[in-house]
């Protein structure tokens, strides 16, 4: 372990995409938190390094309702869905409060996020008076996947490569701040386009945007949710339950030297240890809207904080020091190890005997985790485990009653070695699993179920070493 | 359904006003995805019916209550009242899992409350099926074992009738739980489901004579008893029959039914069962300013449960330990004069410890040292045993020495809770038409 005092950790980014400076990298994205100008001051109070403005261009009529949820048990908002569009309000309005921002607050980054029709004047007549506002950069709005789209905004640039490199090429000519092109996720390989604004000369890209989306649907009134006077339209999907994808597309795009750029990451951030894993993949910034939506701008205190005590701990000083570091752990499926064996362990103390590490294994996986340890486990030849039904039926035919007595009550409440009674303890038959963790995953006990590695006395050998010499031998003829 | 009805009182529900609120929507839904749905649940197999609670718990959580309330009423007719009165501590909520993680368990009672609170004022009644043939059945006492048994029957197509002494259905349910933990109106809603279930009740009859059994044997294939203990048991003390000595079952039914309204002074308790702090918690909550629980041994060796215990100090009753009643006897103006003496164990009995006799003035004594069992019907019977009291059944079929006659509840098992009745006559029902099915086999 690195001495803690030894390290203070600089969260400071420098010179993001060819020129772009901010106290911090967490960044406000381009939404609601980023409407109006007081709201971006009382974010850079709160601790915010920067912000990309509510998209600017020509001002859009908004309908009511505009976002729905998905909560998952009884959490509120593990998804979150919006059908608004971009700024309501005029680019003067915009760009005047933006100048005053960057006046009152010029260690902050402030990034123009901009959408206007997909002509070169256009573009450049935006680009120069976002400039002259005092933008530290710009970020093209080429992923809004809603209303925008259909005017041949938004997403419907962000789908077509050659569109987004055109008008990433008009901006190029014009801008003299970074350009950060934001990426749609709602295509097939999200590297088309990041290559298409690669090429037509993006600074940087930012991504991802919202995922298509329809959250819900009312049972009662049948409509889609958000209702809006009795239709629904399809949103764009954020918040925690789209990191995973996220993850994966700034993966995708920083493993691929034709699409890296420096990389502004998006999706279901709310806590230093997300904004971690996508400065691991290799983000530079990242950017946070439903987090705040939720809780209020306070949130970004633990986010740096956090952050700042991980890298404490870690020994790290910048976040260059660890930037991308697990950006070569992800791989193609043919180069892991098929010799690497793990098998699950039950620590006996700290079961709790709920016994669904159990049930995922006889109906979601190889059926090798068994309650037997009472009854004495069955090993040999022929294995003939009672099934889960059996153990339930036996449960369900037995005489309970209550305990009345004192006695009684001791006898039914008496403790064995461990915390839970013997017969509910699961065991594990390690010659049968497959190590493929969903016990683990299911356990609600943390550090209850660990995946303990097992030598299978045999040199690493993936896949494409293995097929390499039957691919040869089956090569068909000429 | 019975004509007599139980008075709404507002000075009652005021003073017996529910220990524990019902959850709200959001709370129940929270409280229900809190639950892990363990594997062969360890709260189910805890539960003498074996109610499959996190099936009804996940239907709560995705606001299927109607079927959450059926998974419940498959196991246990008696869903309603059990969710108030079981003793959840040593049973589902005692066996949950959440505990050995240093969390609060599931809060089990409270989760099936509000399902069933939602079936039963749906006004919905549990599924009957046509009967293959006819058996008929006569369940001696309304209690919940009868109840429990009767409506088995009804939901496998067989007759069942309940034939109760009282004016009301419900034998402890109704006349013997503490108000703040279940209304005599709520056990009443719950019955007269069952009876819309097709349950016919016929009250006020006394089986007491062998030419009553006779009737019933002439009329039903098969005789259930479900007939509890009987009269609480006397102090033997002299004095005991005196004006202003009541005993505790007496106590709590008068106060359920509006017979009794108000009390004042100070009042003695005897015993320490759970019955016992039933009747002085309601004595406290009556009006009595003083209330003196006697108990002739120590603290560790009440049989209430702890939390009644716990609860009971809270209501301000007083705990005499060790001291036993010798004599009641009048007063100063009206009052009454119970006689006490300390006792200490020597060997295995109770020796009382000279000079430390001390007389208590009180208004009322409550005598509250179990309920002696119900033998004069039971030695009518021809060929049903009778053990220290309890008929003697198989526990897992009710069946007596007699093949017509079937047994469950407190009458078998000694004097258990609701939950135990309801799991013994179901399975009786189970047994009996088993039996039927192999006669005609």
């Amino acid at each position: 372990m690195p001495d803690a005092k030894a390290v203070q950790p600089d969260l400071t980014v420098r010179q993001f995409a060819g020129g772009i400076d901010c106290p911090n990298p967490f960044w406000l994205a381009s939404a609601p938190p980023t409407n109006t100008g007081e709201m971006i001051m009382r974010a850079f109070d709160a601790g915010w390094g920067g912000a990309v403005w509510k998209t600017i261009g020509e001002p859009v009529t908004n309908v009511s309702s505009r976002y729905s949820a998905t909560d998952w048990n009884g959490q509120r908002m593990m998804g979150f869905n919006n059908i608004e569009l971009i700024s309501d309000r005029s680019v003067e309005v915009n760009l005047a409060e933006m100048a005053e921002v960057k006046r009152r607050y010029p260690r902050n980054a402030v990034i123009a996020s901009l959408m206007v029709a997909s002509t070169r004047e256009a573009w450049h007549e935006i680009v120069e008076r976002a400039e002259d506002a005092g933008a530290d950069g710009l970020e093209l709005n080429f992923g809004c996947p809603h209303g925008m789209s259909e005017r041949g905004m938004g997403s419907a640039v962000g789908q077509v490569p050659e569109y987004a490199e055109m008008i990433t090429a008009w901006v190029k000519e014009k801008a003299r701040t970074p350009v950060l092109v934001k990426l749609t996720p709602n295509i097939t390989d999200i590297r088309a386009v990041a290559r298409a604004a690669k090429r037509g000369g993006a600074d940087g890209l930012s991504a991802i945007n919202t995922i298509n989306s329809i959250t819900g649907i009312d049972l009662d009134t049948f409509v889609p949710r958000p209702n809006v006077d009795g239709k629904s339209s399809h949103g764009g999907y954020c918040g925690p339950a789209v990191k995973p994808i996220a993850l994966n597309m700034v993966q995708q795009i920083l493993a691929d030297g034709e699409s890296a750029l420096p990389l502004s990451g998006i999706g279901g951030i709310g806590s230093w240890r997300d904004a971690a894993e996508f400065f691991l993949l290799g983000c530079g910034t990242v950017q946070v809207c439903t987090a705040v939506m939720h809780y209020g701008y306070r949130i970004v205190e633990d986010m740096a904080e956090g952050l700042e005590n991980w890298m404490r701990a870690k020994g790290f000083a910048r976040l260059e020091d660890f930037r991308g570091l697990s950006l070569d752990r992800v791989t193609e499926w043919k180069h892991l190890n098929l010799n690497f064996k793990i098998v699950a362990h039950i620590d006996e103390q700290k079961c709790i005997g709920c016994d669904l590490c159990h049930i995922a294994c006889w109906d979601g996986a190889h059926q090798c985790i068994h309650l037997d340890r009472v009854t004495g486990p069955v090993d040999g030849h022929v294995e003939l485990h009672p099934m889960p039904i059996e153990k339930e039926m036996r449960s369900r035919a037995s005489l309970a009653e209550t305990p009345v007595t004192r006695k009684e009550r001791a006898a039914a409440f008496a403790q064995g070695p461990y915390p839970t009674p013997l017969d509910r303890i699961p065991r594990v038959d390690e010659t049968e699993c497959v190590g493929c963790n969903l016990c683990s995953c299911v356990c609600p006990v943390d550090g209850c179920i660990t995946m303990v590695r097992v030598d299978s006395g045999v040199p690493a050998e993936t896949w494409e070493e293995r097929t390499r010499g039957a691919a040869c031998a089956t090569q068909p003829q000429p | 359904m019975s004509t007599a009805t139980i008075p709404d009182d507002p000075q009652l529900r005021e003073r017996f006003g529910e220990l524990k609120p019902p959850l709200t929507a959001q709370a129940a839904v929270i409280e229900a995805n809190r639950c892990l749905n363990c594997f062969d649940a360890p709260c189910t197999a805890a539960c003498p019916t074996h109610i499959d609670v996190p099936g009804f718990i996940k239907r709560i959580a995705t606001d299927n209550l109607r079927g959450s309330a059926m998974r419940i009423l498959d196991a246990n007719i008696l869903g309603g009242s059990c969710s108030r009165v079981c003793p959840v501590d040593v049973l589902c909520e005692g066996a949950c899992v959440m505990q050995r993680q240093n969390h609060k368990p599931i809060q089990i009672a409270l989760l099936q409350r509000y399902a069933m609170d939602f079936f039963h004022a749906s006004g919905e009644v549990p599924a009957t099926a046509a009967a293959a043939r006819s058996v008929r059945v006569a369940c001696i006492g309304g209690g919940p074992a009868s109840l429990a048994c009767a409506a088995e029957l009804r939901r496998r197509g067989a007759q069942a009738t309940i034939v109760e002494r009282r004016a009301l259905p419900g034998g402890l349910n109704t006349y013997g739980v503490a108000e703040y933990k279940l209304r005599a109106a709520d056990s009443l809603r719950e019955i007269e489901m069952i009876s819309r279930m097709g349950v016919s009740f016929r009250y006020g009859v006394s089986v007491d004579s062998a030419a009553a059994l006779e009737a019933l044997e002439a009329e039903f294939d098969f005789i259930f008893l479900g007939v509890g203990l009987g009269a609480m048991q006397q102090l033997g003390i002299p004095g005991e029959g005196a004006a202003g000595v009541m005993n505790a079952l007496e106590l709590i039914a008068a106060y359920k039914t509006g017979h009794l309204r108000e009390l004042h002074g100070t009042v003695v308790v005897v015993g320490a069962g759970n019955t016992a702090i039933d009747a002085a918690n309601a004595a406290r909550r009556l009006g009595a300013s003083t209330v003196y629980l006697l108990y002739r041994r120590g603290e560790g060796d009440i049989s209430a449960f702890d939390f009644e215990y716990e609860h009971a100090k809270q209501e301000g009753v007083q705990f005499l330990w060790r001291r036993q009643p010798v004599a009641v006897r009048p007063g100063e103006r009206g009052h009454l004069l119970v006689d006490t003496v300390q006792v200490q164990q020597v060997g295995s009995a109770l020796v009382p410890i000279p000079n430390s006799d001390y007389a208590i003035a009180c208004d009322l004594v409550v005598p509250a040292i179990g309920q002696s069992p119900l033998t004069h019907l039971i030695q009518e019977l021809r060929h049903v045993e009778v053990r220290d009291g309890r008929i003697v059944a198989d526990p897992t079929t009710g069946r007596t020495g007699n093949p017509r006659y079937f047994a469950a509840g407190d009458c078998v098992n000694g004097g258990r809770e609701v939950v135990d009745a309801v799991a013994g006559g179901k399975r009786a029902a189970l047994a009996m038409l088993a039996s039927a099915e192999a006669a005609h086999a």
